[in-house]
């Protein structure tokens, strides 16, 4: 577990969030999801902004909560206010990550989407549309990727073990990922049922 | 996509060809807050069935044709298709009240659970569960990954192509912790001239 943060934020801090969450708005084809290991690198590793733990509860509860899952962007804005220290900084970073996160991509969405419609056929439109697949498929599994070894690492570093011996120390957590990805791929069980497995190996003690 | 033009309502006329449509800005927002609370884990999966099957807000083949532009356009495609639907019938005014309905309930919803899960948060339990979710987590957005990697053997490049960029940006982006920009504008803007010229 990595210790609480204490932030002190200024105006220059949030409008950089701001802007950052303005640009991930704009780079998220795909779905912000596909935009979570940039923020990141941005909230995470960069700024200092977010811990570890904070990153991964925020997508987590935002899949097993109901609504679209760019709710957790929301959440990530409510744990920095969070740490810059009140309920009021908290609800303050909702509203900045998450104006932030859909202002660009609606206004474009909302002016383009007749345009695209009545030009599908045309080859730009196609190139756009068929060339980006490789690179939200890459960025999609990028996320996976940081997400489960993340959680690896910290587990690891809390019971004192290094962190290149994390995948190997951590093997009920990566199998419990490797799994769910798994069933989730193949089936079309119903990802609460997942999500509940989780939550109960994980209460046990035993991932 | 690929259905024959004729078969295709026009995009820009205010009435659609299916039977019915949202009554009011009101009728929008009820609506898509209640499909919203049915979709855990993400909405998409729900969506086709209340508008098409139940609603018959949009045919089927409006479906499709509008969830492929709401696939290629930045945001959540969720947000971007209810953007689409509130627009045509009721202009921005609609736009918004369809955003409004998909994301208010569930914002409130989650914070909630947030701050529950703050004031337990020292408990082994809670933070277990957590931890197990996450991994569950990393399970599903890695098979959403999967699941579309299926849609390359479509591509106009050849799939070992499609496959070598894929790789690339997740070693990029996974290892290297390469910034988002530099991914998407260059191999993506490298993947988008190689398709084109494919498509020739």
């Amino acid at each position: 577990m990595s210790a609480p943060l204490h932030l002190a934020l200024d105006w220059a801090d949030w409008l950089n969030l701001f802007g950052h969450f303005l640009l991930m708005s704009l780079m998220s084809v795909g779905g912000a999801i596909s935009t979570s290991s940039e923020m990141h690198r941005f909230l995470v590793e960069q700024h200092h902004w977010l811990t570890q733990e904070q990153f991964n509860q925020s997508i987590a509860l935002a899949q097993a909560a109901p609504g679209p899952n760019v709710l957790f962007v929301a959440l990530m804005g409510w744990h920095v206010g969070m740490n810059a220290g009140s309920t009021a900084a908290a609800l303050f970073g909702v509203l900045v990550t998450m104006v932030g996160i859909m202002t660009p991509s609606t206004i474009i969405t909302y002016t383009a989407a007749r345009w695209g419609h009545r030009n599908r056929d045309l080859r730009a439109v196609r190139a756009f549309k068929q060339g980006m697949a490789p690179i939200v498929i890459a960025l999609l599994l990028s996320t996976a990727w940081i997400m489960a070894s993340s959680a690896g690492a910290g587990a690891a570093a809390a019971a004192g073990a290094p962190i290149a011996s994390a995948v190997l120390a951590n093997w009920p957590l990566w199998l419990t990922a490797i799994v769910s990805g798994l069933i989730i791929w193949r089936t079309r069980i119903h990802l609460l049922w997942l999500l509940a497995a989780g939550a109960v190996l994980g209460a046990l003690g035993l991932i | 996509m690929n259905a024959p033009p004729s078969s295709l309502p026009s995009a820009t006329s205010a009435t659609s060809e299916s039977a019915n449509r949202p009554r009011s800005l009101a009728d929008l927002f009820i609506s898509f807050t209640l499909l919203a609370l049915q979709g855990f884990g993400g909405v998409l999966a729900i969506v086709q069935r209340e508008i098409v099957d139940r609603k018959r807000w949009l045919t089927q083949e409006e479906f499709i044709e509008d969830w492929a532009v709401a696939q290629i356009m930045p945001g959540p495609n969720v947000v971007n298709l209810s953007l689409m639907i509130g627009g045509r019938h009721f202009g921005i005014a609609g736009a918004l009240a369809a955003l409004a309905g998909l994301l208010t309930v569930p914002l409130i919803l989650v914070i909630g659970l947030a701050v529950l899960h703050d004031r337990f948060a020292d408990s082994p339990v809670v933070a277990g569960a957590l931890h197990g979710m996450a991994a569950v987590c990393a399970g599903l957005i890695g098979a959403a990954g999967l699941r579309l990697a299926s849609a390359l053997k479509k591509s106009p490049m050849p799939l070992s192509w499609c496959l070598a960029i894929s790789a690339a940006g997740f070693i990029l982006v996974a290892f290297l912790k390469c910034p988002l920009p530099w991914v998407l504008f260059g191999l993506g803007g490298l993947a988008c001239v190689l398709t084109w010229r494919r498509l020739a």
